[in-house]
């Protein structure tokens, strides 16, 4: 398993970006969507995130079936929240009856999932992994959860390649999985080997950063400038930000 | 410098894992200043181990140890002696741990206190030293086995240090790129220790050869290095003539 970034290199308006600017966005616009239940409020902001992906010239195949990943999920939201939900019936099949309420709810949630994930992708998958884990170091996010964020990237590769070696070896003295105590017990040794050595390989990493003068702080190399292009950017989303929050909450105030 | 000035001193030092046997039996080492030492023994012999102490990875169970004529017993004695210092992991992969070339080998200038711009050019400049051009976006755990070895010496080189400890830098590389890590390692003018099973290039780039066994270590003239070369089959592994 390589992961691959494949949508992180790209010559676009919003590949260039300042990634301090996405950071923001992306935040602001996902918990605003979040928190909002209005439809008035909610399609607009589908419309937004759709005009982001296009923005971001990113191949519509792949963003495509990367929602479905997602959505394939919120299948069984449909299956299942029509009929638990109380409300008013809308149709029966049989003895259940789904009802109106259940059936918004179901369709609250797929809009405001695809919503967040295409900004989500037009935003930050747009930038390089550890730039974004430099981004987030001078928009002054804690030190650990920036550590954490480029250690995982860096070893996810390093601890799946120990995973394929020790799978490699139980195959090749003829391991074959099956639904027997044999089969529980040697993935439960796979699984404490790798918890194990990734323990262990912890342990040197951070001896070797020791050794090179590492004392609790990370520097980075990049610096990031901000551009016209970024400022007319984030006052436009922060309008649309602010916009979706009136088209959500007008009906209140 | 001053010539001959003792760097490492390791006085009577002891260790072991867990109370178990020891690692490291009443050990007494030193290391001059332009001395290259090489070392070879057993596995588990207590080599790794015994660069682990001098580093302060490991703290001695008993004994001594002084770098650079003061003695070293606390982590901040040990952080300043780090600096002067260069270790090389056996696995390159616990030495590189940031996602691309560039940032990886100017993280040791950055803690030195360079500013980013400085950091940069210093690996730019350690990376061209090493032949390694148009490596500095390169993602580091896409690299090849060969390639992170030589990274991984750019990181720890990028620190100029005084000294450098390489544990078995040849160990699973190809004949091509351990000749290039070789010429590389005689062209440098510092003191060293090598740690390596491979004799061969022991001889050609130290000066003289320690073996450790059982936490000792043994200054063996007879593995001195001396000039008949001669080549046969398998001529890698640790072997001896009956002359």
């Amino acid at each position: 398993m390589i992961i691959e970034e494949q949508f992180s290199t790209g010559e676009s308006f919003v590949h260039n970006l300042d990634p301090r600017v996405k950071i923001i966005v992306a935040i602001l616009y996902s918990v605003v969507i979040a928190v909002s239940s209005n439809f008035s409020a909610l399609l607009p902001a589908l419309g937004v995130s759709v005009f982001l992906i296009v923005l971001g010239k990113l191949s519509i195949r792949k963003v495509f079936y990367r929602l479905l990943l997602v959505n394939g999920l919120i299948i069984f939201l449909w299956v299942f929240l029509p009929f638990t939900y109380k409300g008013e019936t809308l149709f029966t099949i049989g003895p259940l009856a789904g009802t109106k309420e259940g059936v918004l709810y179901a369709g609250q949630i797929t809009v405001k999932c695809n919503a967040i994930l295409l900004a989500m992708i037009a935003l930050l998958s747009t930038t390089p992994i550890s730039t974004l884990g430099h981004a987030m170091g001078q928009l002054y996010f804690p030190d650990k959860i920036i550590h954490l964020f480029l250690f995982t990237y860096r070893y996810i590769h390093v601890i799946s390649q120990e995973y394929n070696r020790l799978i490699n070896a139980m195959r090749i003295r003829g391991f074959i999985p099956g639904t027997n105590l044999h089969t529980y017990r040697s993935y439960a040794y796979l699984v404490g080997m790798l918890l194990v050595r990734s323990y262990d390989r912890a342990e040197r990493i951070h001896k070797a950063m020791l050794c090179r003068g590492f004392h609790g702080k990370y520097y980075t190399l990049s610096r990031f400038s901000i551009k016209i292009g970024d400022i007319l950017y984030l006052s436009l989303m922060l309008s649309a930000i602010l916009g979706l929050m009136v088209l959500q909450w007008r009906v209140i105030v | 410098m001053e010539s001959n000035s003792l760097i490492i001193n390791l006085k009577d030092t002891t260790y072991s894992y867990s109370g178990n046997k020891l690692v490291l039996d009443n050990l007494s080492f030193q290391l001059h200043s332009g001395e290259r030492i090489g070392m070879v023994g057993p596995n588990g012999s207590g080599k790794t181990t015994l660069f682990h102490i001098i580093m302060g990875l490991l703290r001695p169970s008993s004994g001594r140890v002084e770098l650079f004529g003061k003695p070293a017993h606390e982590e901040k004695d040990f952080r300043e002696a780090r600096k002067k210092i260069g270790l090389l992991f056996q696995d390159a992969d616990d030495q590189l741990f940031s996602p691309t070339v560039l940032e990886d080998v100017a993280f040791g200038p950055l803690n030195l206190g360079k500013s980013p711009d400085e950091a940069r050019d210093i690996a730019l400049k350690t990376l061209a030293r090493l032949d390694l051009f148009n490596f500095e976006n390169r993602i580091t755990y896409k690299l090849s086995g060969g390639e992170k070895r030589l990274v991984s010496l750019a990181t720890v080189l990028a620190m100029d240090p005084e000294v450098l400890l390489l544990d078995e830098p040849t160990n699973g590389l190809d004949d091509e790129t351990e000749e290039k890590i070789t010429d590389i390692l005689k062209g440098l003018n510092l003191s060293c220790i090598f740690i390596s099973h491979n004799l061969d290039f022991l001889f050609k780039t130290t000066d003289k050869i320690y073996a450790m066994a059982n936490g000792k270590i043994f200054l063996d003239e007879a593995l001195v290095p001396h000039s008949h070369v001669h080549t046969h089959k398998f001529g890698r592994l640790p072997h001896e003539h009956k002359s």
